[in-house]
């Protein structure tokens, strides 16, 4: 259980941006962040819109090719072309809005067996189609609807295709980008059940990416937080819940909407003041500074580093031992 | 209590090429003065066709098909554009969902204000409302007021837009505020900054706000009433604390059940409510929530229920809460409010 399938270390991912005309800066849209996967479990990954939460998944996956840092994955660097594509049969993706991505042109069959396509993975038209319809039975699609077009479906149900094809190649690693986001609540259960069925059954892993920390506690065992490209916290899904150590994560946990009325109210949040700073400037120092209620001169002069505070609970800031 | 708008019996339909969509089917409540009322349901519920509707901002093919719609003792259903024109902002004033594309790119965010205070009064001066910008703009805490006046709407973050949206729908100091999902496109810690502001205006103006949302932890944080909608129905009007301590209907605890605990992890699996929202094209005869619903009965699929009252201002449409519900297997058994 302890085993690492997936290890990112001092990952880095930078975007050029044209500012003014001839000129160009870099938006660090990740900025040295290491961390590792275990075999079996779900890494939660949170923080706010523009973050990089999202570009960490991307990357991962090599869907954009990494600025510096090293991807391994079960022990194993990936950076060849070769090794990209082996990689891809084991790691795949399920991506937010059900709706824009999966093409309206292709049928559910064609949408899930893509895949298999891709990799070659069958030898007759008969393998490849008895494929898909066990693919579809196992996230509770009806085989029937093999030849519908993603339009004729509810968004649950989109989500449904979409898991099917992230399915399809057998991987043992999946990067969910915030698959429950766009759903309602009573259908985001439902989905959010299939995940940890499916994680049983298969022994997945997932890297988990979301916005909404009801979810993430819910599925995750660990509990990575995310602020402005660097990563302020890693620990165990309740431990980052209950004892909170960066003072960005505990005002996340505290802003968190509860859905009962007595807790709402007599909850003490820290709310936080101001913005989060432009990834194009950010601050000099801990990103964080500018909004945390505890900053000093040392925040602004250097990084804190992320390291390990207690066993398994990683933390980055300079002032941990005077707040904890 | 003072009721500000009274809403009776309202229906609202859209006329599409494959039929009429009934988005709301016969709905009532009321807003008390100073109250704030929260509106919850899934999408599609009608709920955002409620507020719409409420506001005579229906556009496209969106028709007000029956009922009533009182403001201030007054009915708008029926009212001129024009009419209607002077009430809104000045009585009843509306917060959408997406800060983004509700301000125009074009205009400084000050002058966009200021036409809100000119179109109900012009007698003002350039000056004066430039004056009464600014003096919005500390209202909903945006900084350097004086200055940020002048910017347009892509210098500001998506919390400094909402705030420019509120200071707007503010500026005529309404007597209701409908605030339609004014929180999802933002952050948590920005959306907890948007939330304490609009408690604390709230206090200050002694508005009444509806607040329509899809997300009960908010609803919890802000409301001191709620309605939840389904299928173009309000299936259930309670207090906050009965809503979430005592549900009465089958749908509103498939909702919270729905939600995940923070202190449970994965090893608790959630209750999804199974199925799918009904077709609003062909609405079921009976209740829309049956085909979803764990305690349908026979009735349920053939006769949609009334509305049956459970104590004080609670209120569920539901045959469980009929006098001759069979009470085996009824969840509602030796509950407060459920008949005996």
């Amino acid at each position: 259980m302890n085993e690492n399938l997936v290890e990112v270390r001092h990952l880095k991912q930078y975007f050029n941006i044209n500012v003014g005309m001839f000129s160009s800066k870099p938006l660090k849209a990740v900025d040295d962040v290491s961390f590792a996967i275990r075999k079996g479990e779900t890494l939660g990954l949170v923080g706010e819109s523009g973050c990089g939460k999202t570009t960490v998944g991307r990357t991962l996956l090599h869907l954009y090719k990494p600025t510096a840092g090293e991807i391994l994955f079960e022990g194993k660097p990936v950076s060849t072309k070769a090794e990209i594509h082996e990689f891809r049969k084991k790691a795949t993706m399920v991506f937010q809005d059900p709706y824009s991505s999966l093409n309206p042109r292709m049928t559910v069959s064609d949408i899930i067996g893509e895949p298999l396509d891709i990799h070659k993975l069958y030898s007759s038209r008969e393998e490849r189609r008895q494929r898909i319809l066990e693919l579809m039975d196992k996230v509770g699609l009806n085989s029937e609807h093999a030849s519908r077009y993603a339009h004729e479906f509810s968004g649950g149900q989109r989500q449904r295709i979409g898991i099917a094809r992230a399915l399809a190649l057998n991987p043992s690693f999946i990067v969910c980008d915030e698959p429950v986001s766009a759903l309602d609540v009573s259908i985001q259960a439902q989905v959010i059940n299939m995940f940890d069925e499916l994680q049983e059954q298969l022994g997945l892993t997932y890297l988990f990416i979301a916005h909404d920390i009801l979810v993430v506690r819910h599925i995750s065992d660990r509990i990575a937080v995310m602020y402005l490209g660097k990563m302020v916290e890693l620990a165990d899904a309740s431990e980052i819940y209950d004892h909170p150590m960066h003072p960005y994560t505990k005002s996340l946990m505290s802003a968190v909407p509860q859905p009962d009325p007595r807790i709402a109210r007599a909850n003490k949040r820290i709310v936080l003041s101001g913005d989060i700073p432009s990834p194009l400037n950010a601050p000099s120092g801990c990103p964080f500074r500018t909004r945390c209620p505890h900053a000093s001169e040392a925040c602004a002069a250097s990084m804190p580093e992320f390291k390990e505070i207690s066993p398994g609970h990683f933390a980055a800031c300079h002032k941990i031992n005077e707040l904890n | 209590m003072e009721h500000i708008l009274e809403v009776k019996d309202l229906q609202t339909s859209f006329l599409t090429s494959s039929g009429e969509v009934k988005a709301v089917r016969g709905v009532s409540f009321f807003v008390n003065k100073g109250e704030s009322v929260g509106i919850v349901g899934e999408s599609g519920s009608g709920k955002s066709v409620t507020s719409l509707s409420v506001m005579q901002l229906l556009v496209g093919t969106g028709k007000i098909i029956g009922g009533s719609v009182k403001l201030n003792g007054r009915e708008l259903v029926g009212l001129s554009p024009k009419e209607m024109r002077s009430i809104r902002g000045k009585e009843v004033a509306m917060i959408f969902q997406d800060p983004m594309t509700s301000l125009n790119p074009l205009i400084p965010v000050g002058e966009q204000v200021g036409e809100m205070l000119w179109s109900h009064d012009k007698s003002l001066s350039k000056a004066q409302r430039e004056e009464r910008v600014i003096d919005l703009f500390r209202m909903v805490r945006i900084p350097e007021p004086e200055t940020r006046l002048k910017s347009f709407p892509h210098e500001f973050s998506g919390g400094m837009r909402q705030r420019v949206m509120i200071a707007m729908a503010l500026a005529c100091k309404p007597d209701l505020l409908i605030a339609d999902e004014p929180t999802t496109a933002l952050d948590v810690s920005i959306q907890d900054q948007i939330l304490k502001l609009m408690r604390s205006i709230q206090k200050e103006m002694g508005m009444s706000i509806m607040f329509i949302t899809h997300d009960l932890g908010v609803v919890a944080e802000l409301c001191s009433r709620v309605l939840v909608m389904y299928g173009g129905l309000i299936m259930e009007e309670a207090n906050i604390y009965d809503v979430f301590e005592n549900p009465l209907h089958p749908y509103t605890m498939g909702l919270i059940a729905s939600i995940p605990d923070i202190n449970q992890d994965k090893s608790k699996k959630l209750q999804p409510i199974i199925g799918s929202p009904p077709d609003m094209v062909h609405p079921p005869e009976g209740c829309p929530f049956a085909p979803r619903c764990p305690y349908a009965c026979r009735i349920c699929l053939h006769q949609l229920p009334p509305v049956f009252s459970a104590g004080e201002g609670h209120k569920s449409r539901c045959w469980l809460l009929a006098g001759d519900a069979p009470s085996s297997g009824n969840p509602l058994k030796g509950r407060k409010g459920a008949k005996e």
